[in-house]
């Protein structure tokens, strides 16, 4: 069962796609999950043939619990499989690395390798961080000298298994997990730069005027776009802290939070969002808000996002003070855009103002990393066209 | 109802359980030293040569090997013997007899013979007989295949396990901590006392796992109610079977308690304690959210004089500490 982010703790499976049998390539949808987020639709990580379903249409399982095996053609030596004994490996044929026993998602952490920066951990410590996918490095042990024990691990971890009190919804639970962890453990740090839209609402008018319906593009795509590739030149916020230090994502997949009617919202990625252009943009977001809706976000879109950008859209509020979505290291706002004063070489006029904050990891990045990104980010949307 | 139960000593309960014994089958006897006239040195086979006769209450000579041996051979021919060893520190005299005769035979013979002995020793310390009277050896004999391992801890188990002991077919060597032949306590009909292969959670906790024998059992006990006290819950298991060690018990208790405190009368170098340990961490690995603790004798010849002979026995003020070191506990 894989982790679609880090406050998943297990899932339902809902329906299988593919029988055993069946030929799968890497990232072909072979089942559907029932998460506190909704139906996810799994992507298969490996190619091959399926050769046992272990995980019944309708069972509820831990992340990290094999739910199928997959024969990727390589031969294992893995004492995991239940398949007989096969013939012997010659000799002068290495066992790839990557030979696997062939559940669908590795466990998202293994433990940190010893040597310097040691996590100290119990062993119970480490099980439930597995299995909720979550990196020992950035959890304060309460232990005499800081260990990790298992109660400073998520509250539901230590918990009996079972379902959440029925009075909190179970996504509420989830986003009350990831907050949590966010705020014990994330040093944020917060900037805001006013930014006028003016320029750009211009040139969008313009662009959109012999456009048909279906085809005009709204300015959140354009902030969406500029956004992803503002994050081009700050690689320190997109990424991951993890086992106590940062990995910069190689990719910017854009995390985009949408509310869901009667409350909750959810983070799915906007993939490679800086390599779109703006009629791409705005296809993934409707797509997106439709799939949020109707069902059918995948499980990559649920687990791959390597910082998130929250904006209020046309009716919100005036800023945004983000929280960031562990393990990410920044998160970006754009309150809504409002029509304010503005001074312009002297003289005041009008201008569609937007207020866009960064709220970053301190562990990560600093201020003047953040404020830079800001800037550009500014840069760009003074000059759409180039978009 | 239990209430109407007449309190009954643990003395009194061996000597019932081998006078029910030697009641129902004439095959059993008890030898040992001074086990006829004088009663016994602990006075718990008192009174019974005048029930059952010279014949089957047999004072021995000061020769341990010899008599054990004796009952090696009663009962490779077809007795049910009841050896009697003054203390575990004697019984060294009869090791040969009882390590390679009584746990080989039915191993060498290719399980032609098999020797249904029961020995019966006094174990521990605390009554100021030095240290030539006081060890707690019990992890010698757990050691050894062929053998089973008793140590009833209660007034029911020493009336009952017995029965159990002179039931198997092979030797059950029994130990009875000098310390619990006093105590009294009301005794439980036997379809109440668990098979002698298992242990018994004794007070059920959720914070910790004390597990404790014999002679310590009372004290894990004390201490889990003073744990009470202070908001934690131990759950304490009493072992009862030394070999085979009842593991299933042990692993769920400490995956339920994530933590486990050993709390065992024999010094820590090598002991039974070191065992148990050494299995939790490799059955129970993940589960355990603190290290191991064990509370056992200090690694001294346990001294004669009172203060010193108590400084080196496990205490229940040190299994709180033990406690304590447990991290998130208290």
């Amino acid at each position: 069962m894989p982790s679609f982010g880090a406050d998943m703790q297990d899932g339902t499976l809902s329906q299988w796609l593919v029988s055993t049998g069946d030929r799968v390539a890497r990232n072909d949808v072979i089942a559907i999950i029932e998460t506190q987020k909704g139906a996810i639709d799994l992507e298969v990580f490996t190619s091959g043939i399926v050769s046992k379903l272990l995980v019944a249409a309708g069972e509820r399982v831990a992340v990290g619990t094999p739910i199928a095996l997959i024969d990727d053609g390589v031969i294992t030596d893995s004492v995991a499989t239940e398949e007989p004994p096969r013939p012997a490996v010659p000799v002068a044929q290495p066992i790839p690395e990557s030979a696997t026993q062939a559940c669908l998602t590795r466990p998202s952490i293994v433990p940190p390798a010893p040597g310097q920066g040691r996590v100290r951990a119990t062993p119970l410590a480490r099980r439930l961080a597995a299995e909720q996918a979550v990196d020992l490095s950035a959890i304060k042990g309460s232990g005499p000298a800081g260990e990790i024990l298992a109660r400073d691990m998520l509250p539901a971890a230590t918990a009996p298994a079972g379902t959440p009190p029925m009075d909190i919804p179970a996504m509420r639970h989830a986003i009350s997990a990831a907050m949590s962890r966010s705020k014990r453990e994330i040093p944020h740090y917060y900037l805001e730069q006013t930014i006028n839209l003016q320029r750009a609402a211009n040139w969008l008018a313009e662009y959109n005027q012999d456009k048909a319906p279906e085809d005009r593009l709204v300015l959140n795509a354009l902030l969406h776009l500029a956004v992803a590739r503002a994050l081009q030149k700050s690689p320190e916020l997109n990424g991951f802290y993890q086992q106590g230090q940062f990995v910069a994502a190689e990719e910017i997949h854009l995390g985009t939070a949408i509310a869901i009617r009667g409350g909750g919202l959810i983070t799915p990625a906007i993939i490679n969002a800086d390599q779109l252009d703006l009629d791409e943009m705005m296809k993934q977001l409707l797509d997106l808000s439709y799939r949020v809706r109707n069902g059918g976000l995948r499980s990559s879109e649920m687990s791959l996002g390597s910082v998130t950008l929250s904006s209020m859209g046309d009716r919100g509020a005036e800023k945004v003070f983000g929280v960031i979505y562990p393990p990410q290291v920044a998160i970006i706002g754009l309150g809504t855009p409002e029509l304010r004063p503005w001074v312009n070489d002297g003289k005041i006029e009008p201008g569609l103002l937007v207020s866009a904050t960064l709220a970053a990891d301190h562990r990560v990045s600093d201020g003047r990393q953040g404020a830079r990104f800001l800037n550009h980010l500014n840069k760009i949307l003074q000059k759409p066209e180039r978009l | 109802m239990t209430s109407l139960m007449p309190k009954i000593s643990y003395r009194e309960a061996v000597r019932e359980a081998m006078r029910e014994a030697m009641e129902h089958d004439e095959r059993v006897f008890l030898m040992g030293e001074d086990v006829g006239y004088y009663g016994g040195c602990y006075a718990v086979s008192m009174g019974l040569i005048d029930q059952f006769g010279e014949a089957r209450i047999i004072d021995t000579p000061l020769s341990e090997s010899g008599f054990v041996g004796a009952g090696i051979g009663a009962a490779l021919g077809g007795m049910r013997p009841i050896v009697e060893v003054m203390t575990v520190n004697f019984s060294l005299l009869a090791l040969d007899q009882i390590v390679n005769n009584a746990a080989t035979i039915r191993h060498m013979s290719g399980g032609q013979f098999s020797i249904p002995l029961v020995i019966r020793m006094a174990t521990g310390a605390g009554r100021q007989l030095a240290a030539q009277h006081s060890h707690s050896l019990e992890c010698w004999y757990a050691h050894v295949p062929g053998l089973k391992v008793l140590a009833p801890a209660t007034v029911s188990d020493a009336r009952y396990m017995l029965a159990m002991a002179l039931q198997d077919p092979d030797p059950v060597v029994i130990f009875e901590h000098v310390m619990l032949y006093n105590e009294e306590a009301e005794l439980l009909a036997a379809d109440q006392v668990a098979a002698m292969d298992k242990a018994v959670i004794r007070r059920s906790g959720t914070d910790l796992t004390l597990i404790a024998y014999g002679g310590t059992l009372h004290k894990a006990i004390s201490a889990a109610e003073q744990l009470a006290e202070k908001g934690v819950s131990a759950e304490v298991i009493d072992l009862r079977s030394l070999r085979p060690l009842d593991s299933k018990t042990l692993l769920e208790s400490v995956s339920r308690t994530h933590r486990a405190v050993i709390v065992d009368e024999g010094w820590k170098t090598g002991s039974l304690a070191a065992e148990i340990s050494a299995q939790l961490m490799e059955q129970a690995f993940w589960e355990l959210d603190a290290p191991v603790q064990r509370v056992c004798s200090q690694e001294v010849p346990i001294p004669y004089p009172k203060h010193l002979e108590q400084a080196s026995l496990p205490q229940v003020e040190d299994i709180i500490a033990a406690v304590r070191r447990l991290p998130g506990v208290l």
